[in-house]
């Protein structure tokens, strides 16, 4: 299976994109102050350089591409929750509760690690597509659960930072389609496979993309009441 | 059955983030005040847009020199604005309500091009001022 140039320029995107948020927060002086977000990026970055090298070495269809690209992945989901767990500090910051975020948050990834390696344990030696797509899945799931419930305390707390407001709402966007793909991909294994490998690395341009345009577009200062983005239908 | 709930929740929740992100772009260009040039431009004399005027707004956006920085912003409401026609025309006759809602947010993207025609309009007038001004 040979990558066509549609694959490379979806490639090349997100690595500019994620490339540009971080030189973007780094010369406006906001790579401190988003330091999560940013080391997601910039990681993501390099392992998207990684891959490339990778495909370029052994080979799209080769097994060192499916570890590489699983294990990697793996390791960006534990950064994307320290970027949750950000959000979070700084919706609850004046109620002073960070120290009791952290001690969750640590011992909720360390739950999903137990839970994970006792999967992998019992299968050692035969990591199948089927059990990282359900991995995939069950990870990209707890990522909607936790902004799900970081939208509704925002809602409760009324947030009306604009720019978190978007921050959280892409990285919703971006976990509940990916969620839904590896849940269909799971349910169907025997659909057509160029739906499940578009749909991934179209969101993972979805989300610098998204973070790019609310770093360069909407300032620090802006405010949004979210209570009226809810959709009420009269 | 654990994959079927995963899917059907996490659908429900991309449509709802998806929604909510956009209006929050709509929720920028609400309040922004729009030029007498851009209603000179278009012909529409009061403060509201019809949501049918939504692609020929998008057409005069595309006639004016582009600018980078609105591009992604005009994808994600044009996409929002066909779900929001699909929406509509399946809720017509079931549940006239949602048809409302979507009719009038279809007319807030219209808006929104309209604010986005107004940026462009200023940008090229700016331009034409600078080059001007060079030259003389």
């Amino acid at each position: 299976m040979m990558l066509g140039p549609v694959d490379y320029s979806v490639w090349l995107g997100s690595f500019l994109l994620e490339a540009f948020v971080v030189v973007y927060a780094f010369f406006r002086k906001e790579f401190v102050r988003y330091l999560t977000l940013n080391l997601y990026m910039l990681s993501a970055a390099v392992v998207t350089c990684g891959s490339y090298i990778c495909i370029k070495t052994f080979g799209y269809v080769s097994a060192s591409y499916f570890y590489y690209y699983y294990y990697t992945d793996s390791l960006l989901y534990v950064l994307m929750y320290f970027v949750l767990i950000q959000f979070y500090e700084r919706i609850f910051v004046e109620m002073k509760v960070s120290r009791y975020f952290r001690v969750v948050a640590t011992v909720l990834l360390a739950a999903i690690a137990l839970f994970s390696y006792s999967v992998a344990h019992q299968i050692k030696g035969h990591l199948t597509q089927q059990f990282v797509v359900q991995l995939e899945q069950n990870l990209n799931f707890v990522g909607v659960v936790l902004v799900y419930v970081l939208w509704g305390a925002m809602l409760k707390m009324h947030e009306t930072r604009t720019r978190l407001i978007q921050l959280v709402l892409a990285l919703g966007v971006y976990y509940s389609a990916t969620a839904g793909v590896y849940a269909l991909q799971n349910l169907f294994p025997a659909l057509p496979g160029h739906i499940f490998l578009w749909i991934p690395p179209i969101m993972g341009l979805w989300l610098p993309l998204a973070w790019a345009y609310t770093f360069t577009k909407v300032s620090e200062d802006a405010r949004l009441a979210p209570a009226r983005l809810q959709v009420r239908v009269r | 059955m654990m994959p079927a709930a995963i899917c059907v929740i996490s659908v429900s929740a991309f449509l709802q983030f998806f929604v909510l992100h956009c209006r929050s772009l709509l929720a920028s260009c609400r309040n922004v005040e729009l030029s007498a040039h851009v209603r000179e431009v278009t012909g529409v004399a009061t403060a509201v847009f019809a949501a049918d005027d939504f692609y020929r707004l998008l057409q005069l956006v595309r006639l004016c020199p582009e600018r980078r920085d609105d591009r992604s912003e005009i994808l994600a409401v044009g996409t929002y604005f066909g779900f929001l026609g699909v929406l509509r025309r399946l809720a017509r006759l079931s549940v006239p309500r949602v048809a409302a809602w979507a009719e009038q947010e279809r007319r807030n993207c219209s808006y929104f091009a309209a604010v986005v025609l107004d940026r462009r309009i200023s940008c090229s007038r700016a331009l034409l001022t600078q080059q001007a001004a060079e030259n003389i």
